[in-house]
């Protein structure tokens, strides 16, 4: 017990350390940029007084050591500064933008993880057959389409096509501004409201893009539960649940698939958490206002604040999820005890 | 338990849930619009330099004057219903309309319309220098824009400039009128409201601004006092970063009017029965850039070796055809005095003889800096071939657009493609741009394209300067005119294109059209038959 404690601790202390990297190279890397972040702001009109005036305003006058401080300063009283882009604080931004990419990891993942683990449990049980090798190709479809073609083709089909699926958005233009925003989840935040047409449309809009991010994860997560499934099947410990003569359902469920759970624990976690790093290809085809679309906007656009506080979330959002993964691993694993 | 039955029934119900039926068509009071809104980063009409946070200004707000939009050549009332210029040429005065309210029901008044214009070189924002060109500072704004009654506004300017160069520079968005108790009652510390107005509208145009979410939303909603009253009740414009899902959701209803279809989209709408197309010209010019700075550009063969080399048809045709038209003089057309003349066409046996002449029959390197994206990739590369025909090597320097910003005003490019969009309507905005640079040091103040590109042309300078100052209208067309000419053969600037905006809407929706100049689309009298 008191080793497990140990090696938490030392994964948790690990957590700011790797933060404060992260924060260090982003903010460097932003300042070396090839692009001026005073020009983005103010333009290519703007007049030489005008530059001048802002560089001030930005505190861009000062050496870098000195700005990554006063930065590091604020960020210690959760002050993240101010996004050049939205005119909002990059917390206000985030607390609009994380939820949009949550709502579409959440979705995308449970989907992901409904289908793809039986797909992979099937395929490792039928090895070898014709299930097992359309399993395969369904699997490396998903893996091999790139997602920008994945997703207009869902667009084409579902939505211009069959008519049976709504465009591209979070909602529908005659919900807009109705749901009061309490989690920015607009599935949850239309049903605190009561608004069962709000949730209905929000829902659907959800289905097609987290239709595709589940596709491809789902053929991540497939293989990976074959390939651990194909490993327990062939342990000594199922040939002899099977000379006990226990039921098939009950050994590949209970006896192999039980065994591997921890390990697939780690690769949906880690899924999870790139899921929530936002997908900017599927939130750009789909116009979905992500963390993924938000940090890519405000890169090109040098907005630094918004750039290393969506960073930030990024990185403590994998940093989470690892750690939960870990803990997992360590709580569940009798040979990791 | 969970069985495997429970997890095969969850997989089949998440496999079906996205087969939720769509949703109708857009309602009849309401305008849904698909355009690329991540240009937007204010929309303070303080602040705001883009076009599309431009477009909003003009829904939300109104300005002294405004150019007629049957014929931007022609100024006329706004705000104001008649305006004098004293016999000194520095004092205007404007007489303001007594029945125009602002979107709180409170009227505007001349107290308003100085301060706005106060605020706007106070705080010293990009466009300001629209109005600071004047003569006007910080120091002494208050005394020189007065309101001396509640209906009169009274300007004295520095020196005495061209009449209509103050007039259309009091179209521009910097000089729209904000209300001023609502604006200071959300000011915070000395940013005389910029912080709330980049997010808020404090005006009298047709239009409220609801709400503005980045990437994502614009939506406005009609204003019940404004004195042209819309039939729409809700305008809401939706980011579409996609030229396909934009055409996509046309067609499907889910919008009225898609605004960023590229050439393939508009194709397809051209014959979509239900769709229509609006077009309209911009102002904007794409042009090449030679930097002066550089041996074998600043010499005048090699820049008319250049010109001559330019396939300016063909660009035109295989990569624009929808979007751009061949032009080739600094000032666009619709504007007053641009000329139309195409002085150069592609002829490779004259470009190769002008190189001759320089002494480079052999050819030599170059780079040449653009956009990464389109069309200018395109045209940059089509350059490139073009110029290879007469022995010039071009290396291309691809970047993200601001990149491309930074190098040409730090002067560390070559050649560049590069866009330029007129400021404010009147000929001087680009001539000086074009012409005019006094201090070619790197230290200057006034870094023009001119500057940009090192050139140093004493002449041109001179009379794009004096051209502002002339009265007499007439002269100072004929004036703009041979600059025109003068500069086509003399400067550093090939002059390709002008940018044609087109936009796709449903034959649902009448009375929508683009406006003839940059920014200014309104939806006003837009309505939706179905």
């Amino acid at each position: 017990m008191r080793g497990r404690l140990r090696a938490l601790a030392g994964t948790l202390a690990s957590v700011p350390i790797t933060l404060f990297g992260l924060v260090l190279v982003t903010f460097f890397i932003g300042r070396v940029m090839p692009v001026d972040p005073v020009l983005a702001i103010v333009g290519d009109r703007a007049t030489q007084d005008v530059v001048e005036q802002t560089r001030l305003e930005l505190g861009l006058d000062r050496s870098l050591p000195v700005q990554f401080l006063i930065y590091l300063g604020k960020l210690a009283h959760g002050d993240l500064g101010r996004s050049v882009m939205t005119s909002h604080t990059v917390v206000a931004d985030i607390s609009r933008f994380f939820p949009a990419t949550m709502e579409l990891a959440t979705a995308a993942i449970l989907i992901a993880v409904l289908i793809g683990v039986p797909l992979g449990v099937l395929a490792a049980v039928k090895q070898g057959t014709r299930i097992d090798h359309t399993i395969r190709v369904i699997c490396l479809a998903g893996h091999s389409i790139p997602i920008f073609v994945l997703a207009l083709l869902t667009l084409l089909v579902f939505y211009a096509t069959l008519g049976i699926a709504p465009g591209p958005g979070r909602q529908d233009v005659v919900f807009e501004d109705m749901v009061p925003a309490v989690t920015n989840l607009l599935t949850v935040d239309a049903l605190i409201a009561g608004d069962w047409g709000a949730f209905r449309d929000a829902l659907a809009h959800l289905a097609q893009p987290a239709g595709v991010l589940a596709y491809f994860s789902m053929a991540y997560i497939a293989r990976m539960t074959r390939a651990f499934m194909l490993d327990a099947l062939s342990g000594e410990f199922i040939i002899t649940a099977r000379a006990k003569g226990l039921p098939a359902a009950r050994v590949i469920w209970r006896h192999a698939f039980g065994n591997i759970a921890v390990r697939l624990v780690t690769v949906l976690a880690l899924t999870y958490a790139g899921l929530l790093e936002g997908a900017v290809v599927t939130e750009t085809v789909f116009s979905w206002p992500g963390l993924g679309q938000y940090l890519t906007v405000s890169l090109l656009n040098a907005d630094m604040n918004a750039v290393l506080g969506a960073t930030l979330v990024v990185g403590v959002t994998y940093l989470g999820f690892n750690l939960l993964a870990d803990v997992l691993y360590r709580l569940l694993d009798p040979r990791v005890r | 338990m969970l069985t495997r039955r429970h997890l095969l029934a969850a997989s089949a119900a998440a496999a079906a849930a996205p087969l939720v039926p769509a949703c109708a068509d857009t309602p009849k009071d309401m305008l849904v619009v698909g355009q690329q809104l991540d240009g937007i980063i204010s929309l303070d009409p303080g602040e705001t330099f883009e076009v599309i946070g431009g477009e909003t200004i003009s829904n939300c707000y109104n300005q002294l004057l405004t150019p007629d939009p049957a014929n931007p050549n022609r100024l006329k009332g706004a705000l104001a219903d008649k305006w004098e210029i004293g016999s000194d040429g520095v004092t205007f005065t404007f007489h303001l309309r007594g029945d125009v309210k602002f979107a709180s029901g409170k009227p505007v008044t001349a107290d308003d319309a100085a301060f706005s214009l106060q605020r706007a070189v106070k705080l010293n924002k990009t466009p300001a220098f629209i109005i600071n060109q004047f003569g006007f500072t910080k120091e002494n704004v208050d005394a020189r824009i007065l309101a001396k009654d509640p209906r009169t506004l009274v300007l004295t300017v520095g020196d005495q400039v061209a009449p209509t160069l103050v007039l259309y520079c009091l179209t521009a968005n910097v000089a729209s009128v904000v209300e001023r108790a609502e604006v200071l009652a959300n000011a915070q510390g000395d940013d005389l409201g910029n912080l709330w107005l980049k997010t808020h509208s404090a005006g009298s145009g047709p239009f409220v601004l609801r709400n503005w979410k980045a990437s994502e939303t614009v939506l406005y909603e009609a204003n019940p006092h404004a004195l042209e009253r819309s039939k729409l009740r809700r305008v809401i414009v939706k980011h579409i970063a996609d030229a396909s899902a934009q055409l996509l959701e046309l067609q499907k209803a889910d919008i009225d009017i898609a605004r960023n279809l590229q050439a393939e989209q508009m194709h397809t709408a051209q014959n979509d029965p239900k769709l229509r197309l609006s077009s309209t010209l911009l102002g904007s010019l794409l042009y090449l850039g030679m930097n002066q700075n550089h041996p074998e550009l600043a010499k005048p063969e090699v820049r008319q070796a250049i010109k001559w080399a330019i396939d300016y048809d063909g660009i035109q045709k295989n990569i624009t055809p929808f979007t751009y038209q061949v032009h080739q003089s600094f000032l666009p057309e619709g504007f007053p005095a641009a000329i139309k003349d195409r002085p150069f066409r592609h002829d490779v046996a004259r470009a190769k003889e002008m190189l001759a002449k320089a002494g480079l029959a052999g050819g030599f390197e170059l780079t040449m800096d653009h956009a990464s994206t389109q069309p200018t990739a395109d045209i940059a590369q089509a350059v490139q071939a073009n110029l290879a025909d007469i022995g010039i090597k071009v290396t291309l320097i691809a970047g993200e657009s601001r990149q491309v910003f930074t190098r040409t005003r730090a002067r560390q490019h070559q050649l560049a493609v590069l866009a330029w969009g007129p400021d404010y309507f009147d000929p001087h905005t680009n001539a000086e741009t074009f012409n005019v640079n006094p201090d070619n040091t790197d230290n200057a103040k006034n870094r023009t394209l001119a500057w940009r590109n090192s050139w140093q042309d004493t002449d041109l300078s001179d009379r794009a300067i004096a051209a502002a100052h002339e009265t007499d209208a007439a002269r100072r067309v004929t004036e703009y005119e041979k600059m025109q000419r003068d500069s086509q053969q003399r400067s550093p600037f090939a002059i390709m294109l002008q940018q044609k905006e087109i936009a796709a809407v449903r034959k649902a929706v009448a009375g929508f059209d683009l406006a003839p100049m940059s920014g200014r689309t309104v939806y006003t009298t837009a309505s939706k038959s179905a």
